[in-house]
Parts: C-alpha cells; structure tokens; sequence
C-alpha cells in the first residue's frame, strides 16, 4: 500500500511543498505516490529527490499527468 | 546523495505583488529541500511582512508586463497605467490569474516558510525609516540589522539579492 498525494492542478512549487509534507507524514522505507499536472514537477521531483535523499522510484508520463513515486529514505 | 548542512540566505527588498513571489518561492522550496534558509528583509520588503499583505501590482513602467487577454497578450500605455484605478486593476488581474493557474497566494509561501522554519528577519533600521512597529508585522520574526545578515551571509552556500 502506498499513501497517495494529488497536487493536480497546482503550480510551482506547490507540488514540491505538498510533497516535502507528506513525505513527513509516511514511515521510513515506504512509498509516496505524487499525482502533478505541473509539468515542471518532472525536472523538480528529480531534484528534490537528489537533494533530500529520498528515492524516485518512478517518473511516469501519462499524457498531462505526471506520476511520481517515491521511496522514504531518511 | 542527501546534502546535510547547505544553507541559503536572500536579501528581499522588494513588496509588490509580483516580486513577492521569488524570494517565498525560493525559500519555501529550499527549506522543502532540508537547507536552512534566512530571509532578511529590507526597505519595500517589509511589506511582505505585514500582518495584513495588501500587495498590489502596476504595469506603469514595466514595459515586459503582458496580461494574457482573449488569446493574446496585452500591455497597457505607461500613460494609462497612471490613471487612478489603474494599479487596483491590474492588482485584480493578476490576482485572478494567480487563482486560476493554480498558483500559490503570496499568503499561502508566507504560511509555508513559517511553517517549516525559514529564519526571517526585518531590517530594523527600515523599521524605523517607515515608522513600521513589531505589531504592524506578523509574529515570529527577529528584529536585525546588517552585520546580522552579513554574519549569516558567510556562512551560507547561496546568497541571493531579489
């Protein structure tokens, strides 16, 4: 089971505030699954991940709406 | 690899509307991203520190500025944008662009870097300047001048001045 985040709609850096939130809120080693329609967040997700340590499982595409998951490290 | 210790300082210096943003986004996102981050307020920044924000933002002299308008982009004559009423318009047009972009209220950066611990100080000497009290401005702030920001600038990875 993974906690879902919808950040539809919203624009930078709401993604990544909402994120960094919820990311708080799971156990170390879970998942997070980020649903954005930012286009942005694709490069942002990635840097966050990159400088938070935590683990971007997956990026995904699909046509407007961008799929994010993300393991908990720290 | 998680990069424990950065730190960002920005001098803000700027209250209307639109260059609110940067300096909330910034610090917002970095704190989001585990830096520390300071924000030193300055001169027409302290408006952004305020209890009640009445930002607004004017086309007059800002010849880039385009609202996008029925398919296209308009500017309004520097002549125009000096009419009273002017600014107020543009304030509501950019303000019902923020809403529907889906864009953060200059509020709602505020609330999310209090929240996770942006260290903000108001230049105290500005203060005085515009006869600004601590009770004009919202709580959790220090009061601080130069050396202050300089003693923290050397001490930070990014220093930046919006």
């Amino acid at each position: 089971m993974s906690t879902v985040l919808d950040v539809k709609g919203l624009n930078c850096p709401l993604p990544i505030l909402r994120t960094k939130k919820a990311i708080k809120d799971i156990a170390v080693d879970s998942v997070l699954e980020v649903i954005a329609t930012d286009p942005g967040s694709v490069k942002d997700m990635e840097a966050f991940c990159k400088q938070t340590g935590n683990e971007l499982l997956e990026s995904k595409d699909g046509g407007g709406t961008f799929t994010f998951k993300i393991k908990r490290k720290a | 690899m998680s990069q424990p210790g950065k730190s960002m300082s920005i001098i803000v210096t700027k209250g209307t509307l639109d260059w609110g943003y940067p300096p909330l986004i910034l610090a917002s996102t970095a704190a989001s991203m585990d830096l520390n981050v300071t924000l030193f307020f300055t001169f027409y920044g302290l408006a952004l520190l305020k209890k009640k924000l009445d930002l607004k933002v004017t086309t007059l002299g800002n010849e880039a500025m385009e609202m996008p308008m029925m398919g296209m982009h308009m500017a309004m004559p520097n002549l125009l944008a000096a009419l009273p009423g002017a600014p107020s318009l543009t304030t509501a047009m950019m303000k019902d662009l923020i809403k529907k972009k889906g864009v953060a209220s200059i509020e709602d950066l505020r609330d999310a870097c209090m929240d996770i611990g942006v260290r903000m100080i108001a230049c105290q000497m500005t203060m005085d300047l515009f006869e600004y009290k601590p009770s004009d401005m919202i709580d959790g702030i220090e009061y601080a001048g130069a050396a202050t920001y300089i003693e923290t600038a050397t001490q930070c990875d990014i220093n930046l001045f919006i």
